[in-house]
């Protein structure tokens, strides 16, 4: 492997200090319900989600569908541990304010949503992770929605609320917020895939035989893999309950599964960089760029057709379906972002240019 | 006799429901045991052919909209194959299966457009939606003629590929794809025919399915859809009278929880049945051996 230099290293973090210092700017001087501000904060929540869903698909090659199953494990156990102690008898109204007598404080409630989630997955790891490739997939995804039924059972009401939805828990009003604690995510997700975990993960997704024969234990790290995975989807959930400000079951579908797939595939599987790049543009495209599309648009006198309510989430499909045909390996294929990255290509079209010369 | 009354409604309703499983689960089976290639859309061809025969009806008699709904649902079906899933065969089959996800989205979000959101009523069909009596049950004729056509449907279907070039080519490419390219089969042909009939009965199944329901909105085919698909699995993949039976152990299992009043349990019952069988008996009731290549 090369060596990353020092240098290198600063100019990112100096990068990052400075893309920090803009959102800071941007959350001071634009009123809070700009939609540049919405599709940040929803973006740097679809990122973690993405890079989570990626580690997984992207770089240990269990093709899983039940991201959305472990957001909501997540949102819900967020939301549960930090109702206000007075809040509760409203929010319960129709389960005698729940059985749950206490609230912790907001990071506690992130950090339990991530381990919740995670046991969660140890638990469906144990029967699940023994299938391969599509019937994995369609185990997980059955998995999600058997827990989303779950969660919405009125037996369970007095934890969940049935099928009514949590509130006044604590929310984050600053864009800065979901931001730090994205990239803290993502940063640590990176210090894994780098280390020889992360390298054992790559052997299983090339080669499962082979990693077995080199020494892997695939039960292990395949377990270890989705229960990572899933620790940071429901922390990832955690942070998008707080963005709603309400969280129910209902949305939790295999639709956003799907979505959170979609994005991987546009940043291109195993590049975590990709993957938070493919969720601006999702979120960027499909909240605000093509909002025009929605629109109905008259130029002069000539009324543009086709454009209603919906056509933009046709146009947006559209996109991606030719993203999949046509550009597999998506924006990033399996590389990364990097200042190396940039320099490297940036040396080697100098190279070519004195070559060619 | 206290108990058959309070229960056969439940029954009946659920070898309906059976019946319409087995209609679509059919279409996930060849598709599989062909491509094996999970095809997400499939659900979703299946709402696009309720939209058509709400939408045909409205300026159509009903003897015209049918026949119409059947040809444009088995257009639909072909198309998609050749736009989405022909230009991926020799890529990964990940690949094809975010392809077959990327359609769903595709149609869902047109259904979407299309309808504006709203649920769209589904029209009354004359005789099938007639109320008739069972025993002490009274039920629509609907649910008295879905497993009789399903089991003929069935029947034609075995014949079909039990007796005909056509179907012969079909079990052979399910066989060994590769071989028999080379023995001279027009693959491509094969498969744009499973396509073709996986749309035309998933068609049949839609009329007879949303005949019970009053309305059609964009997402009503997505959980019929994952349930026929897991009758298929159950079944044993690849293998179609696998599939009938399994769709119908589904359907009646799926009701008679409703009737036992744990209606928040049906999907998830489904979902459990399929992880039970995965685990215990991965290649299904009737499904073929699969042998490990290394």
């Amino acid at each position: 492997m090369k060596k990353t230099r020092t240098s290198d290293i600063v100019i990112s973090v100096c990068l990052y200090l400075v893309l920090l210092g803009f959102i800071l700017f941007l959350d001071r001087t634009l009123p809070a319900t700009d939609i540049a501000l919405t599709v940040l904060k929803k973006g740097c929540i679809y990122s973690l989600v993405a890079v989570s869903m990626n580690l997984l698909n992207g770089f240990t090659g269990l093709f899983s569908l039940g991201q959305a199953g472990f957001m909501m494990i997540g949102g819900y156990t967020y939301a549960i541990l930090t109702i206000p102690v007075e809040a509760r008898d409203s929010v319960y109204q129709y389960f005698n304010g729940g059985i749950v007598r206490f609230s912790v404080p907001f990071w506690v409630g992130l950090i339990a949503a991530g381990i919740v989630a995670a046991i969660f997955a140890w638990l469906i790891g144990l029967p699940v992770l023994r299938l391969k490739s599509d019937y994995l997939a369609i185990a997980t995804l059955g998995f999600a929605e058997i827990m989303r039924a779950f969660f919405q059972w009125d037996s369970l009401g007095v934890l969940t609320n049935g099928s009514n939805m949590l509130r006044k828990y604590p929310a984050f009003r600053s864009t800065v917020f979901p931001f730090v604690t994205a990239s803290l995510c993502i940063g640590i997700i990176v210090l894994i895939i780098n280390s020889s975990y992360g390298r054992a993960f790559r052997a299983i997704r090339d080669d499962e035989i082979a990693a077995e024969a080199m020494g892997i234990n695939l039960a292990k790290h395949k377990r270890m893999s989705f229960c990572i995975s899933s620790f940071f989807a429901g922390v990832g959930g955690a942070l998008l309950a707080m963005y709603q400000t309400s969280i129910q079951a209902a949305p939790f579908k295999s639709a956003m599964t799907y979505e959170i797939l979609l994005i991987v595939v546009i940043g291109g599987l195993g590049s975590v960089t990709g993957s938070c790049i493919g969720s601006f543009l999702f979120i960027a495209c499909s909240e605000w760029w093509l909002r025009f599309l929605d629109a109905e648009t008259t130029i002069g006198t000539f009324r543009v057709p086709l454009l209603r309510s919906g056509f933009r989430k046709v146009v947006f499909s559209v996109i991606i379906m030719l993203i999949v045909l046509f550009a597999q390996k998506g924006i990033m294929g399996n590389k990364e972002f990097s200042v190396s990255g940039i320099r490297d290509w940036l040396t080697k079209k100098k190279q070519k240019k004195e070559a060619g010369a | 006799m206290d108990f058959l009354s309070k229960n056969l409604p439940y029954l009946l309703a659920g070898i309906s429901v059976g019946g319409q499983y087995a209609l679509i689960a059919i279409g996930y089976t060849m598709v599989y045991g062909i491509l094996r290639l999970i095809n997400f859309a499939h659900g979703d061809i299946f709402t696009v052919a309720g939209l058509i025969l709400i939408y045909a009806t409205t300026i159509l008699p009903l003897y015209i909209s049918i026949p119409l709904t059947l040809v444009a649902t088995v257009a639909l079906g072909y198309i998609v194959e050749r736009a989405a899933y022909k230009p991926l065969r020799n890529a990964p089959r990940m690949s094809v299966m975010i392809s077959a996800i990327g359609v769903s989205y595709l149609l869902q979000n047109l259904a979407l457009y299309i309808t504006g959101g709203l649920a769209q009523t589904y029209p009354a069909i004359p005789f099938i939606s007639n109320t008739i009596s069972v025993g002490p049950a009274t039920t629509k004729v609907v649910t008295v003629i879905t497993p009789i056509l399903t089991i003929i449907l069935v029947i034609a279907l075995m014949q079909l590929i039990g007796h005909t070039k056509i179907g012969m080519a079909m079990r052979a490419v399910a066989n060994d794809f590769e071989t028999s390219r080379l023995m001279g089969i027009k693959v491509d042909t094969v498969i744009s025919m499973t396509f073709i009939i996986g749309s035309f009965l998933a068609a049949v199944g839609s009329i007879l399915y949303f005949a019970n329901y009053p309305s059609v909105i964009p997402t009503s085919g997505a959980m019929p859809g994952l349930k026929a698909f897991v009758a298929a699995v159950f079944g044993g993949i690849g293998s179609i009278p696998g599939a009938v039976i399994g769709a119908f152990i589904i359907g009646i299992s799926e009701n008679i929880i409703k009737g036992l009043g744990w209606t928040t349990f049906s999907d998830a019952f489904t979902f459990a049945l399929l992880i039970i069988v995965l685990l215990v008996k991965p290649t299904g009731l009737f499904g073929e051996k699969a042998t490990d290549k290394v």
